[in-house]
């Protein structure tokens, strides 16, 4: 029995990962209708911020701190940000009009273009890098089951970022504007929202979750790669498909989802060779027998 | 299937013999590049028949050469041994028509369940599929798992290659340009206007993905008998997307486009291994400015204007 809580509570930390960047899929596609392929890896780029990042900080605030783990975080998150916008403003936005297959095999060639950047000697180099410690690192032992402070940090950034995007999307006024244009386009258009404006913040809040994705990720596993976010941005985009693409609370779920069943699949022995296989059998399973997500509705194509 | 048609098929091959029978004469190198050629040809052919022709966006490719690549390098394997050397050939072509059909029968098994997805949702399921495929042969011992399947034998040559790939371009093209094939230009066209005029989208796209498939399996077994040795790396989505670019440069639907895009895109890097460490990122940086500046492709003239009627 506890090594079911120990499975459950390691797939829900690698789940909350997966659903900080599945909210960011989601949001995208809410807006603009399609996949940012380039996504997973600036969930990457975040990861490498905070290996920059972290020496810089610890100048200034103790190395292993919660303030300064806090500082990397934030500011991995705003430069992720930017680099969310600066995307949509060179590759997106000028093929806003086009077909949407047009702006896919764009996001696919950004996406290459990052990761062989990012590869390349005089950038980061394609070997993996150790990431450092951001906080003090200890086990909890309760009853049969071992929790450590990263998942538990996992959970609480998590939790905290859900409630502030909820806020941010829900009560303010940039939020309402963001569900304008999801819902009609022009429409909000011709209410006077900037769509041009929207879409950016839209890629810049999608960003930095991404970006704290990837620091939090990298926290748990401690190794950081150039193709790290190749894999993991798939199957948050299958996590966004499961909860239903378009929807924030399903974006959360599908990604919990997701992360308990691989690592419950992963347990099994005769599937665990399967492990990456997984996330895109749910995907195929879901899509036949309810395309709109498991929170999402479906809409009927008009002609 | 006129006779245009078959004439340049029969030529092609004569052509294809003819070029393989003085192959001593030629560079080693440089006929291992052609053959390089001439099997993105096939795939790049095969799979504008599912994206170009019948618009079904398909991230998928490498996976059916992968079945089709891994079936014809075991049978080849296992039979090799037992059967007398003249029946080489016949395992070969044996091998080939195996390697497709199970391909073949992998498109069918893709095209069925995503028949009602479009768009971004089936490039994403393809991939997924293709994934799903690899992950398969990475985890399963007869096929060599992760190290891969060593020891196929050489039996590529100059001759299967180009003749299977201007077999390729022959039953691509005469089947788009019968009257049955005006069906998938229809699809890719307007679905919903095709199934009012009593074209049935769901037959039409299945076919596609089938025959796409088939011919990505021949191409995966002439390539299996080209580097013998298979490993699963080598079909990951990088190379569905390789194959896609391709169509894309070429132009979608445009057979003559996609051949030469195929040719290009095959010679550029061999030509750029100087600059190994930049390649990528100027082909990623190529898709990107191509798709901002010419998303229909590079080589289309004239037919866009005909098209918009």
């Amino acid at each position: 029995m506890s090594e079911f809580f120990q499975q459950l509570i390691n797939g829900l930390a690698i789940g909350a990962i997966y659903a900080l960047i599945a909210l960011g899929y989601t949001m995208v596609y809410g807006i603009l209708r399609f996949i940012n392929f380039a996504h997973g890896d600036v969930f990457m780029l975040g990861a490498f911020a905070g290996y920059f990042l972290s020496p810089v900080v610890n100048r200034f605030l103790p190395a292993q701190s919660y303030a300064g783990g806090a500082v990397v975080l934030v500011l991995a998150m705003a430069i992720c940000a930017l680099i969310g916008m600066l995307i949509e403003f060179l590759a997106y936005r000028p093929l806003r009009n086009r077909p949407k297959l047009t702006v896919l095999i764009t996001a696919i060639g950004v996406s290459l273009f990052i990761e062989y950047t990012c590869q390349h000697d005089a950038v980061f180099k394609a070997a993996p890098r150790k990431f450092p410690e951001l906080i003090p690192f200890t086990n909890w032992h309760l009853g049969g089951l071992v929790l450590n402070t990263n998942q538990v940090i996992v959970f609480v950034t998590t939790m905290l970022l859900l409630v502030a995007l909820t806020v941010v999307v829900q009560k303010t006024k940039v939020g309402t504007a963001m569900r304008a244009v999801s819902f009609n386009e022009q429409a909000a258009a011709l209410m006077g929202v900037n769509i041009n404006r929207i879409i950016s913040f839209t890629f810049g809040l999608g960003s930095a979750l991404a970006a704290a994705g990837g620091i939090l990720f990298a926290m748990n596993y401690a190794s950081i790669d150039p193709l790290m976010g190749v894999q993991t941005g798939l199957k948050a985009f299958v996590a966004a498909v499961l909860g239903g693409i378009g929807n924030l609370p399903g974006a959360a779920l599908g990604g919990l989802l997701l992360g308990v069943v691989e690592t419950f699949a992963g347990g099994i022995p005769g599937l665990s060779n399967y492990r990456d296989g997984i996330a895109f059998g749910v995907l195929i399973l879901i899509l036949l027998f309810r395309p709109a997500g498991l929170l999402g509705k479906l809409q009927t194509e008009k002609v | 299937m006129d006779n245009a048609a078959k004439r340049f098929l029969f030529a092609a091959v004569a052509l294809a013999v003819i070029v393989s029978l003085c192959s001593s004469y030629f560079n080693r190198y440089y006929l291992g590049v052609a053959i390089d050629v001439g099997i993105n040809v096939i795939l790049a052919v095969s799979l504008n028949l599912i994206n170009g022709h019948t618009g079904q966006f398909s991230l998928g490719h490498a996976g059916f050469m992968a079945v089709g690549g891994y079936t014809t390098a075991k049978f080849a394997l296992l039979l090799q041994g037992q059967l007398p050397p003249w029946a080489q050939p016949l395992i070969f072509v044996a091998g080939l028509l195996l390697g497709g059909s199970m391909a073949a029968v992998a498109g069918l098994a893709v095209g069925v369940p995503t028949l009602r997805l479009k768009g971004d949702y089936l490039a994403i399921v393809t991939l997924g599929f293709g994934e799903i495929i690899r992950v398969i042969f990475q985890t399963t011992e007869a096929f060599g798992a992760a190290t891969g399947l060593t020891g196929i034998p050489h039996w590529t040559n100059f001759a299967w290659t180009w003749s299977c790939a201007a077999l390729t371009v022959f039953v691509v093209a005469c089947l788009v340009n019968s009257t049955y094939g005006r069906g998938f230009i229809a699809v890719h066209d307007d679905e919903v206007a095709a199934g009012a005029m009593g074209i049935n989208p769901v037959r039409y796209k299945i076919t596609a993905f089938v025959i796409g498939a088939f011919f990505a399996g021949v191409a995966g077994g002439l390539y299996a008998h080209h580097k013998q040795f298979l490993s699963p790396g080598g079909f990951d989505f990088l190379k569905s997307i390789d194959i896609v670019v391709m169509v894309i440069l070429g132009g979608m639907g445009r057979t003559v486009g996609v051949i030469i895009a195929a040719v290009l895109l095959t010679i550029l890097p061999e030509a750029l291994r100087g600059f190994a460490g930049y390649r990528m990122i100027l082909y990623s940086l190529l898709i990107i400015i191509l798709m901002l500046t010419r998303p229909q492709g590079l080589f289309t003239f004239g037919r866009a204007a005909q098209r918009k009627v």
